[in-house]
């Protein structure tokens, strides 16, 4: 019983609210009323041999049993009593009269109000009440010997009757409460929570009592008889003379159950005044206790409970048996294999005993084995020779190279001897790049190149096996005083006549290099060409806007006049025809300097050309329109423009020394026409940026045509429109190029101020391609303006070259 | 019309090559473990010839494999012992999350491990072939071994490649095989000629290091793991060649004790062993000691001819190698606590027997610094306290000139507190055209005076001076080349002064013009040259271009550093003088 009570009560610190709370919701509350009953009434009879219960808790155990019986047996319990003569008789009387007197006395209880103090007494009576339960319920053989105890017992007790002490369940129970502080309330409330408890004396069970408005009665009490309503006769008036009179009308209530008036005590107003404050209904509850531990931190010598061990725990387990068995069948089967020692030292063995020099296993033809890490130069040496030292520039720019770049992927360095030698620190991360290299890097089988840079160079004839050609310069002819723009030999090789850009044409004798004459004329001389027909002396010059035809009378007395005579033979035509240029006869002292014939264009002339003949004459005008060539005819005066449409912007033209055609070298294009069918033949495309010059074999079949992009290109015109070869012998552009008549030589002048000979040899066979060897870089004309050789012409008879420069000579190669 | 299409990069060079990304998927390893894999075999990116192509059409750079290396990779068992580890780590990892420490244990006991066994012998089918590449597995070996004990790498890992390092030099001095040794100011280089391949490995200088944080370790450390168990095997072999007990047993006394602890456990087992191994002075213990050193005598063929030179020559070297090998024997050396004690020993244990050391820096010090026979004292300070008469006391440098020389230097250079004269590298072999330092030729002739069998390098010498001569020469024609054409406008000019100013005519006395023939062909034929190259195609043109290019400057390169020397050796002289002056004074 101790244990009981004070268990519960230390419990509040940690576990009970939770116990609590669980034993609530899951188990009902009859359940464990009837738990706490058997309980109880099974220590009861045990301890009915006793001498006697300690009072408190007695009375505490019988109150609680009081309220829990309730009216459940009620009618059994009170036969019973009765039978056995507990219950005093006179109480029933009492009852009967307070039923009918309507006196609230009977229930007020004097006894109680009286001696609210006198704990013991209340105590005994409670104690009473609970054995004379207990004792009912039990019906045992002990029955008698208990009762008889008890009847000496109850003797001295006041006594209540059952139905005034089971109708103030309530109100005992909070002042059982309020007079034991230690006892705890919970089981109280489960006693009065019962619907079956709640009405003692009206049986008439949990109905409204509206039902019984309209009777003089209110219920029934235990024995069946009618509990009369009061007589309610009193009026505002009683009501208030009450009020007046009665001291105890404010604690005055009325009992809705059996309509009578009751008191109530001064313990019962005093709970209900701490209940509307909010507070604990047992004043001296003290909910603010300090926690005790029940299972404290420290360690106890005694164990907290003294439960005796299990059973299950002297029994081996079932379960571990099975686990055992499970354990021992896995390994029966090989499941599970016993731990192996471990072997933490390699073995090694004679890997390679049985080597097959011919297996090569896993390993394809790609195979690129890595390359072995390059060896250290005397430059990685503690104590290099002082050369390998780097220089104090040579430092800073290692510096400032990228790592990838550095040829020495460290910093030279000199100690003086070993023992100042520190550890290098990049030795990981070398180490490391290596390992990064050997799975990272790509490899790939190169092959690398290993020639003799004399294979490279291609076996050529000698040059003195291709001679003549001029080696030496060995003639310069001074006199312009500005760049010499173009050269023109006479055919008979005698005399040189050059147009400079001092307004002036020289006439030079070759072999003795004296200028003969110089004609001044109107303008800076872009072209001059002498008439390649031996009988007749005339030269070409093209001057600003118009064509000059000279007679320079240098060749003999007889060629000079019939040229004259030739020239002045021309009448004019009856109509003359419309011309795209002016024919004008020179006189006067034009006349006596050698001009006899000047044809007027309207535009600058570029470039004239004569047919080999010697009587027509091809002009190139610098305009962007189809009249950009002109043909003129010397002997009739007369000039037509042979194309009716422009393919670009015409850089040269050149008549075919043996037939009707006339080349047209435009910038990106090299056109063939023929002039009797008056067509386009051929178009040669010589894959160059801009052709700046051209000259046809004397043969006819091929052609050189020189580019502003330093390209000297070769056509075959058998072979195909495309250049046969290019040479780029040049560093710059090529100006001027130039076949010799009779020797298979050409020739070409670049502003690098260098005329290359070649020996070109155009064999006669068609299946022999031709030859080209260069055999001779001629130098002597200096630089001027970035210029350098600006015309070179072949002598017609000799192996001799002519050539212009900008530096205002003319210089003369054999 | 007719044929079915073929499409683009379906057959050819595209099918050949996967890319790294493809290549992990169709092996189905993460990243990490492909790369371990691609080290482990010996796997590469490749670079194929036309990128374009294998990349279809893509101009990305990719790296690619070879299609069949990878195929090969997938029947890799390794491959399958990867993902039991993956299995594993994440087991445990399990087991420690549920602090289960038995199973953790038992997972632990039972860790997947592979042998690289079969790998070894599928990357090296010949013996040869693993020496070939022994170059790269010595270096990292004695990297790692010299890394401390914690951190970066297991411990077992480093005390492996302790020990195999040290069998591998116990077998160096066992079979004399070293021949060149550098002190270089990365490291130590040595080279060593094992069964005629030549290996060079590198070792660091013996400080801590300093672990720098950009490099992966992991990376390294798979090399390592196949780098041991191949140097394992070939120690294996190499002593088996030698009639040498494999995992090593020293001679002598260290023998009986081993003998008393434990009959046939690894002589490694014990620390002090390894330390004796380490210590490089004793002998190793043979399987069959050899009755007689027989001298495998050379069969003597009829000399005919060329052959007979060849043979001579080859005699000779032979003679060499056996001199060299015994470079060192009857000198005793002494090493002082500041030299390099590893290094040395076995450098001089290569060449001879007698070497020892304070017996405060290491065991197995033979006999102490007072023994009277010492011959030679290595010192690297710059003053000896105390010295002993009848000694050599010789800078550290000394051994290592001789080792390269091939014969015993004159010790006065190297004595302590001299300035040393320049330590040069061996593994250089001048081509012609090369610069010679002036101590190499100093060298070369101290070779060819004092030993005649050195014919080969003597005549090395002579031609490469002869080829000096000619170098010189066309650098002179070089310069001449530039300068023709200058010189030719020179003289035209002269000449057309001549020309032009000789108006006054009149003939002077013609002097005779004497025309060296010589010089005239050969001006003809460089200009025959010239106009060859002129001819020369595109590419050829290029490619000649890029030779001479790279002629020109190799001989700028050796023509600077000729000059920086001759540079620094008139400031010697200068200082020289200076002092002697101010001594006079």
């Amino acid at each position: 019983m101790r244990i009981l009570s004070s268990v519960p009560r230390k419990r509040v610190s940690f576990a009970q609210p939770r116990q609590l709370w669980r034993s609530r919701r899951y188990v009902s509350r009859r359940r464990i009323l009837s738990l706490i009953r058997d309980w109880t009434g099974r220590v009861g009879k045990e301890r009915r041999g006793l001498p006697a219960p300690l009072p408190g808790s007695g009375a505490r155990n019988g109150g609680n049993m009081a309220g829990a019986r309730g009216g459940r047996r009620a009618g059994m319990e009170a036969g019973a009593r009765a039978r056995t003569g507990k219950r005093p008789a006179e109480q029933d009387p009492e009852l009967q009269e307070a039923g009918s007197s309507e006196e609230p006395s009977p229930f007020t209880r004097p006894d109680l109000s009286q001696s609210a103090a006198d704990s013991e007494s209340d105590s005994s009576d409670s104690e009473e009440s609970v054995f004379s339960g207990l004792e009912d319920s039990g019906s045992d053989s002990s029955e008698d010997d208990a009762s008889s105890i008890e009847d000496g017992k109850s003797r001295n007790i006041p006594k209540i009757t059952q139905d005034k002490s089971q109708a103030g369940a309530t109100l005992q129970n909070t002042k059982e409460a309020s007079n034991q502080s230690q006892e705890p309330k919970k089981e109280d409330e489960y006693a009065e929570d019962s619907s079956d408890e709640e009405d003692i004396r009206n049986t008439v069970g949990n109905v409204p009592l509206e039902w019984y408005e309209d009777f003089p009665h209110i219920g029934y009490d235990l024995d069946g008889k009618r509990i009369y309503k009061p007589l309610r006769s009193r009026d505002e008036l009683d009501r208030f003379l009450d009020k007046m009179d009665d001291p105890d009308y404010w604690r005055t209530v009325q009992d809705k159950m059996t309509g009578q008036d009751m008191k109530l005590t001064d313990e019962q107003v005093a709970l209900v005044q701490r209940l509307q404050k909010g507070q604990f209904g047992d004043a001296s509850y003290d909910p603010y206790e300090p926690a005790l531990d029940f299972f404290s931190g420290s360690v106890m010598i005694h164990p907290v409970t003294n439960r005796p061990a299990d059973k299950r725990s002297f029994i081996p387990s079932l379960i571990e048996k099975e686990k055992v068995s499970r354990m021992v069948h896995a390994i029966k089967m090989g499941w599970i294999q016993p731990r192996r020692p471990k072997d933490s030292i390699p073995q090694y063995y004679d890997l390679w005993a049985h080597e097959d020099h011919n297996a090569i296993l896993g390993r394809h033809k790609m195979h690129v084995p890595a390359p072995k890490l390059a060896l250290p130069g005397h430059a990685e040496s503690y104590n290099p020779p002082p050369e390998y030292l780097l220089s104090e520039e040579e430092r800073l720019a290692w510096e400032q190279q990228e790592p990838g770049e550095r040829k020495l992927n460290f910093l030279p360095r000199q100690f003086q001897c070993l023992r100042a030698v520190p550890a290098y620190s990049r030795f990981i991360h070398e180490r490391f790049e290596r390992c990064l290299d050997l799975y990272l890097c790509p490899r790939q089988r190169k092959m690398r190149v290993n020639v003799d840079p004399e294979d490279l160079i291609p076996k050529l004839p000698k040059p003195r096996d291709l001679q003549p050609f001029p080696t030496t310069q060995s003639m310069v002819y001074r006199g312009h005083s500005d760049l010499v723009r173009c050269l023109s030999v006479s055919p008979n090789g005698h005399w040189l006549a050059s147009g400079s850009d001092d307004h002036s044409v020289r006439l030079w004798d070759v072999y003795a290099g004296r200028c003969l004459k110089t004609i001044p004329v109107s303008g800076v001389v872009k072209s001059i060409a002498w008439n390649p027909n031996p009988a007749i002396c005339l030269v070409a010059v093209a001057v600003g806007d118009s064509v000059l035809l000279l007679n320079p009378g240098l060749a003999d007395q007889q060629v000079a006049s019939s040229t004259d005579q030739l020239l002045s033979a021309f009448s004019p035509p009856e109509e003359p025809a419309r011309q795209p240029v002016e024919w004008q006869e020179a006189s006067g002292e034009e006349r006596e300097q050698g001009l006899r014939l000047q044809i007027r264009h309207h535009k600058p002339v570029k470039q004239v050309a004569w047919h080999g003949r010697g009587d027509y004459l091809a002009s190139v005008v610098a305009a962007a329109e189809h009249t950009q060539v002109l043909m003129h005819q010397v002997s009739r005066r007369r000039s037509q423009s042979p194309f009716r449409r422009s393919h670009g912007q015409v850089q040269c033209v050149a008549f075919h020394p043996s037939r009707p055609f006339l080349f047209v070298a435009s910038q990106r294009s090299l056109r063939l026409y023929h002039l009797l069918r008056q067509e386009l033949t051929k178009k040669l495309m010589p894959n160059c940026k801009w052709v700046s010059s051209l000259a046809i074999h004397p043969q006819g079949d091929n052609v050189i045509c020189g580019s502003y992009d330093s390209k000297l290109i070769w056509f075959d015109l058998d072979l195909s429109t495309k250049p046969y070869k290019v040479l780029r012998h040049h560093k710059k552009a090529l100006r001027a190029v130039a076949f010799h008549p009779k020797y298979p030589l050409f020739a070409s002048g670049s502003d690098d101020g260098s005329v290359i000979v070649c020996h070109g040899m155009v064999y006669n066979d068609l299946l022999q391609n031709p030859l080209l060897v260069p055999v001779k870089v001629l130098k002597g004309h200096t630089m001027h303006r970035d210029l350098g050789v600006l015309d070179v012409s072949f002598h017609p008879t000799q192996p001799w070259l002519f050539s212009s420069g900008a530096d205002g000579t003319l210089r003369l190669f054999t | 019309m007719g044929g079915l299409e073929k499409k683009k990069y379906e057959r050819g060079s595209a099918t050949n090559y996967i890319t790294r990304n493809k290549a992990r998927k169709k092996l189905q390893l993460s990243l990490p473990d492909f790369r371990r894999l691609c080290i482990l075999k010996g796997i590469y990116p490749h670079e194929p010839k036309h990128k374009k192509k294998v990349n279809k059409g893509s101009t990305a750079p990719r790296t690619f494999y070879l299609l069949k290396d990878i195929k090969f990779l997938l029947h890799e068992p390794i491959v399958n012992k990867f993902r039991d580890y993956k299995v594993f780590v994440r087991k445990l990892r399990k087991a420690y999350g549920k602090s289960e420490w038995n199973t953790v244990e038992r997972l632990k006991d039972n860790k997947p491990a592979y042998k690289l066994d079969h790998i070894i012998k599928e990357r090296y089918p010949t013996f040869i072939d693993a020496l070939r590449d022994l170059d790269d597995a010595l270096s990292m070996c004695f990297l790692f071994s010299t890394f401390p004990r914690t951190g970066k790498c297991h411990v077992q890992v480093i005390q492996l490649c302790r020990r195999l390092t040290v069998e591998f030099l116990n077998y160096i001095i066992a079979s004399r095989s070293l021949r060149k040794v550098f002190l270089s100011i990365k490291g130590i280089y040595y080279e060593a000629e094992v069964l005629g391949q030549p290996i060079v490995w590198i070792t660091p200088y013996a400080f801590s290091h300093n672990h720098p944080t950009d490099v992966d370790y992991r990376v390294m450390a798979t090399f390592t793991e196949f780098y041991t168990t191949l140097l394992g095997f070939v120690n294996f072999r190499l002593y088996q060649t030698l009639n040498l007990h494999y995992p090593p047993k020293l001679e002598g006394p260290g023998d009986k004790d081993s003998k008393d602890q434990d009959e046939g456990a690894y002589a490694m087992d014990s620390e002090s062993c390894l330390e004796k191994l380490s210590a490089l002075s004793a002998s190793l213990a043979r399987v069959m000691v050899p009755v007689t050193e027989e001298e495998v005598e050379m069969d003597e063929f009829p000399a005919d001819g060329e052959n007979a030179e060849q043979e001579e020559g080859l005699r000779k070297e032979r003679e060499a190698q056996e001199m060299h090998k015994k470079l060192f024997e009857g000198l005793k050396f002494f090493l002082n606590r500041e030299v390099p004690r590893e290094a040395l020993a076995f450098i001089i244990r290569s060449f001879g027997e007698d070497v020892s050391w304070d017996k405060s820096v290491c065991i197995n010090a033979t006999y102490s610094e007072n023994e009277p026979s010492i011959t030679h004292h290595i010192v690297d300070r710059p003053t000896q306290p105390n010295p002993v008469l009848g000694r050599y006391y010789v800078q550290p440098q000394w051994v290592f000139d001789s080792v390269n020389a091939r014969l015993r230097l004159p010790v006065e250079e190297y004595f302590p507190g001299v300035l040393l004269p320049p330590h040069l590298s061996p593994f250089v072999t001048e081509k012609e055209g090369d610069y010679v330092p002036p101590e190499k030729q100093k060298l070369l002739a101290l070779q060819r005076g004092e030993t005649p069998g050195y014919v080969n390098e003597s005549e090395d010498e002579d031609s490469e001076e002869d080829e000096e001569g000619e170098s010189d020469d066309q650098e002179e024609e070089e310069e001449e080349e530039e300068g023709s054409e200058k010189e030719e406008e020179v003289k035209l000019k002269v000449m057309e002064e001549q020309r032009t100013q000789g108006k006054k005519v009149g003939v002077t006395m013609g002097t005779l013009k004497l025309e060296d023939k010589h010089r005239l062909e050969q001006e003809e034929a460089n200009e025959a040259k010239r106009l060859a190259i002129m001819t020369m195609k595109k590419r050829e043109k290029y490619l000649y271009d890029k030779i001479m290019f790279g002629k020109r400057r190799k001989v700028r390169e050796a023509n600077k550093l000729a000059q920086k020397r001759k540079a620094h050796d008139e400031a010697v002289k200068a200082e020289k003088k200076k002092n002697k002056k101010a001594r006079r004074a």
